[in-house]
């Protein structure tokens, strides 16, 4: 995924001259090929993400498309301001790459774990959050990103993550994508977790209990109809996310399905990471199976949730 | 009042006097302002406006015009009256500062107020701007340039001296950065709250050529901007020596008028005696 971004990158810059990239201090030779055949439009700034952002918004105001790109944490929680100031207020057309959103630094620790990027770009005004599944839909949303009014974070996972979307189905900013339907509960999730989300429903189904997958690439704008109309056919429903339980995409449909007034109500878990600093090293995978994120708990909670007696959902 | 500090020996002239006297009424009319620091940066934007910087005010996004960003937002009130001055808005405007049906705010705002070229306020934000802008006029063979006016309070960002090095790194010498250095912040004197001497050498460290004028004095302001770039490979940085609240003496060196509340009709009209053009 990581990969193909980067690459689609170097692809709409050769055919569009708007496009610039800025670099903080990336790994040697990325975007080799884009530094060498397009070096006006290529920078590498250094370990200065508030001047990167500062240097994107003054380009940007002149008419260009900016990418940026640095590991998460550093684009989201060290240049806060400056993205809620210079990109958000003045509504420029720069797109922030995010690497390792979520668990995938997990070696290196919570310094490196962006782990509320979602929640913290949310609560900003004109901000557009997008957290893609695998490869294929990477390449599918990156056009959409050229055009779009406003800036935009985009969310990378690891990279080689299992290809589970489906390139018949055109991208669209604020879409969001039903995967599996079903009748008796209703799974919502948004970037890498979709194949978790995905694995489950189909060990759910082998016990006959059919549950709805809705992924939701971009997480702001939300896709709000696509959630009620799906929350509105079954009685349970579980959002899973690799972040934060607060603020991120649990949250976001919580609010929705809160402000819904169900005449039924629903029963409602968000499954993410709990509100900690993760504190163990380890993988993505041995973080995610800590925090419950697997096929197995989710097949689990989804159980458990729909056992749970009316008396007590009342 | 900081006994510290010298003041300036420069004597305003009657332009000078009456765009503070505007000041003036602005303050009055919306009962606030950061009016030392708008008396501080006065000269240093007169000079800009009034024979440096190329702009239409009946087409304040001309692709050609000079890209000026004050950086020190809160010194809005002497851009506020130079912009209206220049007729990019009626003076109407001024008489509504802060208030709910008009276009300034205490920070000045893109988008809302014509001819401001990025909202600031929030400090050390302006340099890396005008960083964009300057690399987009190398990219594009544009020929405007770039200005961009900070505080001395400011350059306590960290963000200001990341974006000085990348400065000097792309040798933007389209790009002029002018410092107010009127030597007080909100609390205190800089030597007291975070000290910044040596600036100059500082400037030069990170890469600009330099140059330290009385930033009260039109004639070393116009002098040092006419010789920018001081290097053809560099970006030029000017030490502007101003003092807080330049124009009114119990207003000079006076920190409880760095941002003004409520001032009383006495002390405006004291001020506007003081401004008297005559």
């Amino acid at each position: 995924m990581r990969q193909t971004c980067l690459d689609m990158v170097y692809e709409l810059a050769k055919r569009d001259e708007r496009i610039f990239f800025i670099g903080s201090d990336l790994g040697i030779g990325t975007l080799k090929q884009f530094q060498a055949e397009m070096p006006d439009r290529f920078f590498m700034e250094g370990v200065s993400e508030a001047n990167i952002i500062g240097m994107a918004t003054g380009l940007a105001l002149e008419g260009k498309i900016i990418y940026v790109n640095t590991i998460a944490v550093f684009i989201t929680r060290r240049c806060f301001e400056q993205i809620a100031v210079d990109l958000c207020l003045h509504n420029v057309n720069v797109r922030l790459i995010g690497n390792g959103g979520g668990l995938v630094y997990a070696p290196l620790g919570p310094t490196h774990e962006a782990i509320e990027d979602i929640a913290i770009f949310r609560a900003l005004p004109r901000m557009t959050v997008l957290a893609p599944a695998d490869a294929l839909e990477m390449r599918r949303l990156m056009p959409t990103t050229v055009d779009h009014r406003g800036p935009i974070y985009v969310r990378l996972g690891k990279g080689g993550e299992p290809v589970v979307t489906d390139d018949r189905v055109p991208f669209e900013i604020g879409m969001a994508f039903p995967m599996r339907v079903g009748r008796d509960a209703l799974i919502v999730t948004t970037g890498v977790m979709l194949k978790t989300a995905l694995d489950a429903a189909a060990l759910l189904a082998e016990k006959d209990i059919q549950v709805a997958v809705l992924h939701m690439p971009t997480i702001k704008p939300l896709d709000t109809d696509a959630i009620l109309e799906y929350a509105g056919c079954v009685t349970a429903i579980l959002t899973l996310e690799e972040h934060s339980v607060i603020g991120g995409l649990g949250s976001a449909v919580a609010e929705v399905i809160a402000e819904a007034n169900f005449s039924v109500p629903k029963r409602f878990k968000r499954m993410g990471i709990p509100d900690c600093f993760p504190d163990q090293y380890g993988s993505q995978a041995s973080l995610m199976a800590r925090y419950g994120l697997t096929a197995k708990a989710v097949e689990l909670t989804v159980e458990q949730l729909l056992s749970v007696p009316q008396s007590s959902v009342v | 009042m900081s006994d510290s500090l010298p003041a300036s020996p420069t004597l305003l002239d009657r332009r000078s006097r009456g765009l503070r006297r505007q000041i003036v009424r602005m303050l009055h009319a919306a009962g606030r302002g950061h009016v030392g620091s708008a008396f501080s940066v006065m000269e240093i934007l007169r000079v800009l406006y009034d024979d440096v910087l190329r702009y239409n005010p009946q087409d304040p996004r001309w692709p050609q015009r000079d890209r000026c960003i004050l950086s020190k937002g809160h010194g809005c009130l002497a851009l506020y009256v130079l912009l209206a001055d220049k007729g990019f808005f009626p003076d109407d405007e001024l008489w509504k500062f802060c208030k709910s049906d008009g276009i300034l705010g205490g920070h000045p705002e893109y988008g809302r107020v014509p001819g401001v070229e990025a909202s600031t306020g929030s400090l050390g934000h302006g340099l890396s701007i005008g960083i964009g802008f300057a690399l987009n006029a190398r990219y594009e063979g544009a020929e405007y340039r770039t200005f961009v006016v900070v505080s001395d309070g400011e350059s306590n960002e960290g963000s200001l001296w990341e974006a000085a090095l990348c400065a000097s790194k792309h040798k933007l010498s389209s790009l002029t950065v002018l410092v107010d250095y009127n030597k007080q912040q909100s609390y205190g004197t800089t030597c007291e709250v975070l000290d910044l001497e040596p600036f100059e050498d500082k400037w030069r460290a990170f890469g600009f050529a330099t140059e330290e004028v009385d930033g009260h004095d039109l004639k070393q302001l116009h002098v040092a901007l006419a010789r920018t770039p001081f290097h053809p490979d560099k970006p030029s940085a000017i030490i502007c020596h101003t003092v807080k609240g330049k124009g009114v003496t119990f207003v000079e060196r006076n920190l409880h008028w760095h941002h003004k509340n409520n001032p009383t009709d006495e002390e405006i009209r004291a001020m506007l005696a003081e401004l008297e053009v005559t």
